[in-house]
């Protein structure tokens, strides 16, 4: 096999959607093998390894991100399923919330609004330009509805996917260790706290450490989708943000 | 191993929860609806249950791999990154620092103060 021959596979194969797919697939059971074996060192999170070695190797290939999202995109079709999927841990939880409903709402919006106002408060008297704020706003939800809600307030969606998956993993990695500061016991609320501040990423982590913390950090991502969805645009509304 | 039921289920509710949200141009996510539709179906029909266990522990299992695609996308937002860098990252560490810290407080408290309550009243029984 001749080079040139080599070099014609590799054109022909970077524009079809198998490469963006399988590299996807193999960058995050890779990295996910490391994490592991590291002994889940929160440094080594697998989400944001993975993310740092695709966007090395579109850099070096000179990849568009378009060429490598015809693949990627089967994978991130299935967000919108998965968040379908969520109603089945959130069911097995409800016998669980019994007396706990008010309180865990509360927490939600608490911890959503305050999450979504400081955020845009800080990187506001930090000097970020508006379409930055309003990107940044609804960080805190799964990216499927934290891209809605930027479409809906002016903010860039695809600037807000990449903000969600930040803060998700930024969550994951600091969450336990501040859980453990706070002396916080109980798994529901560690699990409310992760799935509020941190979505499906911190959710994917809760669930690597007890699996109630994880159910509850699902029914948080879950309610905090919903509160955020209907409170975030009007809030922002009336404090004039766009 | 019989997932298609399964998964059946859940696009069937997604496009229930998107087609609502196009007809009342309702502010929420197509996905967000269809996953409280369902809740409330294995509520009523707990029958249910069964065929979609299956895959929406496949799927929820590897959750964190869904979110990669988009992640990647920071990369059409390099410019910005470099431009914004310290209001962007000082505003994500620490907001999310808050929600955490809030969120976990306001929960360990609550349940807290109901294991001391429900557990006088088992004393007092």
């Amino acid at each position: 096999m001749t080079h040139e021959t080599l070099y014609e596979a590799w054109v022909y194969l970077a524009a079809s959607p198998l490469l963006g797919l399988t590299a996807t697939l193999v960058v995050y059971i890779a990295c996910d093998w490391f994490y592991q074996r590291s002994g889940q060192w929160p440094g080594l999170n697998p989400v944001m390894v993975s993310i740092i070695v695709l966007v090395t190797l579109l850099i070096a290939t000179d990849t568009s991100y378009e060429t490598y999202f015809e693949g990627a995109q089967f994978i991130h079709f299935l967000l919108g399923p998965a968040t379908v999927a969520l109603a089945f841990p959130l069911y097995r939880q409800l016998p669980k919330l019994k007396g706990l409903w008010g309180f865990i709402l509360g927490g939600i919006l608490l911890g959503g609004l305050g999450s979504a106002l400081s955020g845009v408060w800080i990187a506001e008297v930090l000097g970020a330009s508006d379409t930055t704020l309003l990107s940044l706003a609804p960080k805190s939800v799964t990216t499927p509805v934290g891209m809605g809600i930027a479409e809906k307030i002016g903010g860039l969606p695809s600037l807000t996917a990449g903000l969600v998956v930040i803060t998700g993993v930024l969550g994951a990695v600091v969450g336990p260790s501040l859980f453990k500061l706070l002396r916080i016991r109980s798994d529901i609320a560690k699990g409310i706290a992760m799935g509020t501040a941190s979505h499906g990423i911190g959710t994917a982590r809760a669930l690597q450490l007890s699996e109630e913390m994880g159910a509850f950090s699902g029914l948080a991502m879950a309610l905090s989708a919903l509160t955020t969805t209907f409170t975030l645009p009007v809030v922002l509304q009336y404090l004039s943000y766009y | 191993m019989n997932i298609i039921p399964g998964i059946t289920i859940l696009l069937l509710f997604q496009l229930f929860g998107e087609m609502i949200v196009i007809v009342f141009q309702l502010p929420v996510p197509g996905p967000v609806l269809g996953m409280l539709a369902l809740l409330t179906t294995l509520v009523i029909h707990k029958g249910w249950q069964g065929s979609l266990e299956p895959v929406s522990q496949a799927i929820l299992r590897h959750f964190s791999l869904l979110f990669v695609p988009a992640g990647v996308g920071v990369i059409l937002h390099f410019q910005r990154f470099e431009n914004e860098w310290i209001a962007i990252g000082a505003a994500l560490f620490i907001s999310t620092v808050i929600a955490l810290f809030a969120t976990a407080l306001l929960i360990e408290l609550v349940v807290r103060s109901r294991h001391s309550t429900t557990g006088q009243s088992t004393d007092d029984a």
